[in-house]
């Protein structure tokens, strides 16, 4: 894996909303769910290439913005019946700074 | 202390659903066991027609394999019958001496087949038809046999026969009363079925009684002996008479039992420990035996072994549906009628439709239809929501399914249409897949067929279509729930009406305190409720309740309208259709500057530039200096004129002026769904009002309104609400149309929808004939519009900043 890379303090990321992280390797969407846990998906839905980060954060899933599929957030697998996954990146919460490993 | 123990007996579909919604609502209280006689796993008792009929294995049949019950961890024994309940030990034994104990037992024992108290009814080559032994059965002796006699003419009974022509038998069917399914159907229906049947190859005996059955020379039975003498050779006799609640077990246990194991709403028995469910099951002196009740019923155990505690179960309506390929019949309610009840018919013999409808007090109450059945659904909808229909009655019988008129090539009929023909336009599902998917998924409701198949899931012009096919699959096994009884989404049981009630009457004013009120299962609910609560709160308590951005949908949330490739279109407003040289100008250098790729004319007179990146919105925002058209909101859209009696040789009205005052009213109007307005100068209708929310028709006395229309999924040309003389009467009556609109409309309801819900009459009450309320109805519309925001140029000022700003590493 990647090094750990800071990318904003926790408030800067709405609680259940998201932000898109712009990198080479192409966006990445870093979500806060309302029990302010985080994580990052690549921001591309498994069916047709939504950007998830656009989409609305609920428990523990994110439903993508064009069709309504759910992805689950720690997994970044689609909830059944769809099938289908976004990849995953490891992020940690450091004193309030948001740290993405790329 | 463990986990508590939960027995189930039978292993039917009324007991395993209860399981599934009890493994949905609390997956770790019970360490569950189940009993079943059979030595199969849950299957689909409804389609055993279709596997006697051959066109369907038993394979395919299957609801829960055993990787299911595995997986739940549930400890599952077939082939073992249940002979005693120790109440007193809490204890079940079952016939091999296998027990179980239980801290609560669901009791799911099913019925059993009536067999009639004639001579030689347990002669060999005499069987029910109720399991997958008895179609085993019957598939053998259609192989070795030729003579069959079906005695009932129900549905079971026609369902059997059929299966045995269609197997090459000469069948038979015996029937005491005069015509067949006299439970479902009136006689002229009856007769009309029998005909098809006849002409299938199908005999039959109607208004006789069988005396005995005479055993042949091998011992297996040979012939059937009717009360008038009649004698009919049959190597297969098949009893369908009827089922009776199967309750040996619970009596053995001094469990009260009449007609069915007695059970109160909660569907608990005399004995508190002991739950039943299904067709086992006495409610309220009722048995039912048909899957929708008892799925209901399921629910509501589920709901009380999980100690939820909340649930009841007051009953049900059912609907039948004959499962014969090709032979369209659909019944409900009281039928017959009485001395208080009126009938509309259409009885074509000929062509083969028969249309009955019973109505009580403008209320229908019971149909039967015969031949064309597409309204069947929407007719039980009608009669399970006790919704007046005086005002719909001249056109009742004819029917208003709820199907969309695109994107199906018209069809409108699901059982006339091939397999291969496209049900869903948006995502290109055909018949065939649906009805593969009911089929092999084991699925109940339109829900699951959208979760599934995906049909129906994006515009829903089908959903009226996939509910045929739905029912036409399934039978009676279908139920739609009341639609004012329909749950938001999956995270709570409220309907829509109780959300809004609640939200009034307990004083709710955010998103927190309604799901904890309302004791949503969820923690923040999901993309379908959020957004509905946030509505139904800033619309009861303006200025009180505050929006919530986090529920907003992406277009609503970035106020522009999200494309496929992520970028987004930006239409900015032109009051009334309306534009400068100025405007025209800025637009054509912001088109430049941010590389827009795509400019195009809209449907409602103004300019979308597509494909901006949602960094750039802000900038463009700024730079158009025009205020945003909310092209994206479940909100006013446009007000469309014709060019009116500015210029036009035949205006009699002033429309773009009047078009200007109505949008400049309604600017930035947060609805339960998007509102389109047009006005149009004269009767020429250049604006085309007769399809938009609120259509204005500017005669030369004065104007007339029209409300409900749309020009979308479904055209509805919009109806007649009043006539006036003056402007400002058009902004006040227009006004409290949509005040009223907005203040009872369901989340993502259409005004077509709301008045097809609550009747363009209860609109004219509130709206036309009360003076004060309607005034009441526009001062509120004023009065939370009064500080109404440009959101673009809110943005441009710096509000939600972090929405379009990207981070970079």
């Amino acid at each position: 894996m990647g090094e750990w890379k800071s990318i904003c303090m926790l408030e800067d990321i709405p609680r259940l909303g998201s932000r898109i992280v712009r990198s080479t390797g192409g966006d990445i969407a870093v979500f806060r769910t309302s029990a302010n846990a985080v994580f990052a998906l690549r921001d591309q839905c498994p069916h047709k290439g939504g950007p998830l980060s656009q989409g609305l954060v609920h428990g523990n899933q994110v439903t993508c913005p064009l069709h309504g599929w759910k992805l689950r957030l720690d997994s970044g697998e689609a909830v059944a019946p769809d099938e289908g996954c976004s990849r995953r990146y490891p992020v940690r919460v450091e004193s309030g700074t948001v740290f993405l490993q790329l | 202390m463990g986990r508590k123990r939960l027995v189930m007996v039978g292993n039917g579909m009324a007991g395993v659903r209860t399981l599934e919604e009890l493994l949905k609502l609390a997956p770790d209280e019970y360490g569950i066991t189940v009993f079943g006689a059979e030595p199969h796993p849950n299957y689909n008792r409804i389609l055993l027609s279709p596997v006697l009929a051959g066109e369907m294995s038993i394979q395919d049949i299957i609801l829960n394999d055993h990787a299911w019950y595995a997986q739940h961890g549930i400890t599952l024994h077939l082939g073992k019958k249940v002979e005693r309940i120790d109440r007193l030990r809490r204890r079940v034994i079952a016939d091999d001496g296998t027990g179980a104990d239980y801290d609560r037992l669901l009791l799911a024992t099913g019925s059993n087949p009536f067999m009639l108290p004639v001579p030689g009814n347990d002669l060999p080559g005499v069987i029910s038809y109720r399991d997958i032994a008895d179609t085993d059965a019957m598939i053998d002796a259609a192989q070795r046999y030729r003579h069959a006699v079906v005695i009932g003419g129900g549905l079971l009974g026609l369902e059997a026969a059929n299966g045995l022509r269609l197997r090459g038998m000469d069948v038979t069917v015996v029937h005491l009363a005069d015509w067949l399914l006299e439970r479902q159907l009136d006689e002229t229906a009856g007769r009309m079925l029998q005909r098809s049947l006849e002409e299938r190859g199908l005999k039959f005996l109607l208004g006789k009684q069988t005396e005995m059955l005479i055993a042949g020379a091998s011992g297996r039975v040979a012939a059937v002996r009717l009360k008038d003498g009649l004698e009919l050779p049959a190597e297969l006799v098949v009893m369908a008479v009827g089922i009776r609640p199967n309750t040996a077990l619970a009596e053995a246990a001094g469990i009260h039992c009449q007609r069915g194991i007695v059970v109160n709403d909660t569907m608990q028995t005399y004995d508190p420990k002991i739950y039943a469910v299904g067709e086992c099951v006495a409610h309220r002196g009722i048995a039912y035996g048909l899957v929708a009740p008892l799925f209901e019923q399921g629910k509501v155990a589920a709901n009380h072994l999980a100690n939820f505690g909340i649930g009841r179960y007051t009953g049900s309506v059912t609907s039948t549906k004959l499962k014969v390929t090709g032979i369209d019949l659909f019944s409900a309610g009281d039928f017959f009628g009485g001395k208080d009840t009126e009938e509309i018919t259409l009885n074509d013999a000929a062509g083969g439709v028969y249309k009955k409808l019973v109505i009580r007090d403008n209320r229908l109450v019971g149909g039967v239809l015969y031949g064309d059945t597409a309204d069947g659904p929407w007719y039980f909808q009608l009669l399970r929501d006790s919704q007046d229909i005086h005002e719909i009655r001249d056109h009742l019988l004819f029917g208003q399914s709820h199907v969309g008129d695109v994107g199906h090539q018209g069809h409108s009929k699901a059982a006339a249409m091939a397999d291969s023909a496209e049900v869903c336009g948006c995502n290109g599902v055909s018949k065939g897949v649906i009805v593969k998917a009911i089929k092999e998924k084991g699925l109940f409701s339109l829900d699951d067929i959208k979760q599934h198949t995906k049909a129906a899931s994006s515009c829903g012009s089908c959903a009226g279509l996939c509910e045929q096919i739905l029912s036409a699959t399934i039978g009676g096994a279908y139920t739609p729930a009341a639609s004012n009884r329909k749950p938001v989404c999956g995270c709570t049981d409220h309907s829509h009406q109780e959300v809004r009630d609640a939200i009034r009457a307990q004083h709710l004013v955010s998103i927190d305190s309604v799901m904890r009120f309302l004791e949503w299962r969820t923690d923040d609910g999901c993309e379908k409720c959020r957004p509905a609560l946030n509505y139904y709160l800033i619309s009861t308590w303006p200025g009180e309740a505050r929006d919530d951005p986090r529920s907003r949908l992406i277009n609503e949330r970035a106020h522009a309208n999200i494309q496929k490739d992520g970028t987004y279109s930006v239409v900015p407003r032109m009051w009334g259709g309306l534009t400068s040289a100025a405007e025209l100008r800025r637009i054509a250098d912001v088109a430049e500057k941010y590389q827009v790729p795509t400019i195009k004319l809209t449907g409602g007179q103004r300019i979308d530039l597509l494909g901006i990146r949602k960094e750039d919105l802000i900038g463009v925002w700024q730079d158009l200096g025009m205020p945003s058209g909310h092209a994206y909101g479940k909100s006013i859209r446009t007000v469309k004129t014709c060019v009116g009696a500015e210029h036009c040789r035949f205006g009699t009205q002033l429309a773009m002026d009047m078009g200007v005052k109505l949008e400049r009213m309604l600017f930035d109007m947060y609805s339960p769904h998007k509102v389109k307005l047009a006005v149009s100068g004269c009767p020429r209708n250049c604006a085309e009002a007769g399809i938009k929310d609120v259509g204005v028709i500017g005669v030369d006395s004065g104007y007339e309104l029209y409300v409900g229309g749309n020009g979308g999924i479904k055209t509805e040309v919009a109806q007649f609400l009043v006539k006036v003389k003056s402007d400002e009467e058009v902004l006040e009556y227009a006004g409290a149309f949509l005040q009223l609109y907005r203040e009872e409309g369901f989340y993502l309801e259409r005004t077509c929808h709301w008045l097809e819900r609550v009747g363009l009459e209860h609109a004219k009450n509130r709206v036309v004939e009360d003076e004060e309320n309607r005034k009441a109805l526009h001062a509120r519309l004023l009065a939370e519009l009064q500080d109404a925001r440009d959101p673009w140029a809110e943005r441009v000022a710096g509000v939600e900043r972090n929405e379009y700003e990207a981070l970079i590493v």
